[in-house]
């Protein structure tokens, strides 16, 4: 049986490329049709608000790369409840279908049935 | 136990330092490393062009001989790479630049060698931020 990976996104879309190259391990993953999850965390929940302006900071738009996810076999997406609240961030406004909310507990319990992790 | 070794991080950082320690160790512990995958800033350390001050670890250096002794599988994700000006020959040659700064032992290739590596090992370990 494949091995299953949990990658943990924290980078903000805009602070550098780190977003985007995490998010282009899960795209290989899912050409591959492995077992992968995808957790937005810390920095990493402001990939998910709706109605960001790529271009006004020129850069490339990453949320649509992101709506993308179940086309490409990935259905595990899991944001921080958290992360977002520090950021004052209301998950129920979040862009992204399937996207499951999750306490810190659940975190835990999620990392343990992954076999591999990655954190970027 | 076999290992699958990540790096995110640059030559200059310590992190990059304690994975080449820990990969040292691995090896002398008796464990195999299945490859070693170089992915964001951490295709630097695959950089034949850094510089490092004499009286400072040459880290890429260092790297390279890593890889070469143990005859190791050392891959340098090929669009981080290219994204971060670190060209082998022939990309160099594909897009026209005047600058090659990987060579023998590594081998740029895509991150499909990464989900290969992790399917191979028994774990994985990563090696990024400061």
């Amino acid at each position: 049986m494949a091995k299953s990976l949990l990658l943990i996104s924290r980078q903000s879309p805009w602070s550098g490329p780190g977003a985007r190259e995490a998010l282009d391990i899960i795209l290989a993953g899912g050409a591959f049709d492995l077992p992968i999850g995808l957790l937005f965390l810390d920095d990493g929940v402001h990939q998910l608000l709706p109605g960001q302006n790529a271009k006004a900071v020129q850069q490339k738009d990453l949320s649509a790369n992101l709506q993308a996810l179940p086309l490409f076999g990935i259905e595990d997406l899991f944001v921080c409840a958290d992360s977002a609240a520090e950021r004052g961030i209301d998950t129920e406004a979040l862009g992204l279908d399937g996207l499951k909310v999750l306490t810190a507990p659940d975190i835990a319990a999620l990392i343990d049935r992954y076999d591999q992790v990655i954190t970027l | 136990m076999k290992f699958a070794i990540a790096l995110f991080s640059a030559a200059h950082a310590p992190s990059s330092r304690r994975a080449l320690l820990f990969a040292q160790a691995a090896l002398a512990g008796g464990h195999e490393i299945v490859r070693l995958f170089f992915y964001q800033d951490g295709v630097y350390n695959a950089d034949s062009g850094v510089v490092t001050p004499q009286d400072e670890q040459d880290l890429p250096k260092q790297w390279r001989t890593f890889v070469s002794d143990h005859q190791l599988d050392g891959v340098v994700c090929i669009a981080a790479a290219l994204r971060r000006g670190v060209l082998n020959g022939e990309e160099a040659q594909r897009y026209q630049r005047s600058a090659v700064s990987v060579e023998a032992p590594w081998a740029l290739s895509g991150l499909g060698q990464l989900h290969d590596a992790i399917q191979d090992a028994d774990r994985l370990i990563c090696f990024g931020g400061p």
